[in-house]
């Protein structure tokens, strides 16, 4: 199980896990896009504490995240980025568009 | 420029071996004795390469891609990510951020990553035939005792 929903007062805290690569990209957006869907989130942080490996697939997981949350006029922050992960999120000046703590 | 050592592997275009690839290569750039930063880039690099072949070199059916590493002279690792699938019509537009012929799941950074991790990237395309793509990264050397 790539993701972890935990429901806190005033949104959600979703933590993911595991190597975000296209091969694992697509059911894990499935799955972020059902547990927002649902619970209709106004803020929304992704604790990608347990990422293991992330390449620009990850990118396009939090772009339409992001997408989503915006839909929805809520907020998305990322947190506990681990060193790899934050390389990739910089190459690409993700930091512009989202949150990253 | 003459090869210290060479592997070359093929496997299918199918995405699990995204992460085999990756392994292969971490496993292979071990003997230049790398810091865990190289070994990510190194890593990151070579999956976005495996991925566009997988994606978008093959779009509609299952076909070889070829890995192959060689270590030269003066600590340096090249990995190259061959294909024959449908080619790059434009190569310099492919490589440009942002740019992307996926859909949804792609973010159309995949070379700017590949450029920014490794030290030189050369792009090799035609169209029908497949592409080429090879990158270089110098490995720092480091002193006995230094992690």
């Amino acid at each position: 199980m790539p993701i972890t929903v935990n429901r806190q007062p005033g949104g959600l805290a979703i933590v993911l896990s595991g190597e975000i690569d296209h091969h694992g990209a697509r059911v894990m957006m499935q799955q972020l896009e059902d547990a927002i869907a649902r619970d209709l989130p106004m803020h929304l942080t992704l604790d990608l504490s347990g990422v293991t490996f992330m390449d620009s697939s990850g990118i396009a997981v939090l772009l339409r995240t992001l997408r989503q949350m915006n839909q929805l006029g809520g907020t998305l922050r990322v947190t506990a980025i681990p060193a790899q992960a934050r390389r990739v999120l910089d190459a690409a000046g993700v930091g512009r568009l989202i949150t990253l703590e | 420029m003459k090869a210290i050592d060479q592997t070359t592997i093929v496997f299918t275009s199918r995405s699990a071996n995204e992460g085999f690839a990756r392994a292969c290569t971490a496993c292979f750039a071990a003997q230049l004795d790398p810091t865990l930063d190289e070994v990510a880039d190194i890593k990151t690099a070579v999956s976005e390469a495996v991925t566009n072949a997988i994606v978008h070199a093959y779009p509609d059916r299952i076909g070889r891609i070829t890995l192959r590493l060689r270590l030269l002279a003066g600590n340096l690792l090249e990995v190259q990510v061959k294909d024959s699938g449908v080619g790059i019509p434009d190569v310099e537009q492919a490589r440009t951020a942002l740019f992307t012929t996926g859909n949804e799941e792609r973010s159309g950074m995949g070379f700017s990553i590949m450029e920014s991790f490794m030290d030189s990237l050369k792009v090799r395309s035609a169209v029908g035939r497949g592409t080429t793509v090879t990158m270089r990264k110098r490995i720092s050397k480091r002193r006995e005792g230094t992690p």
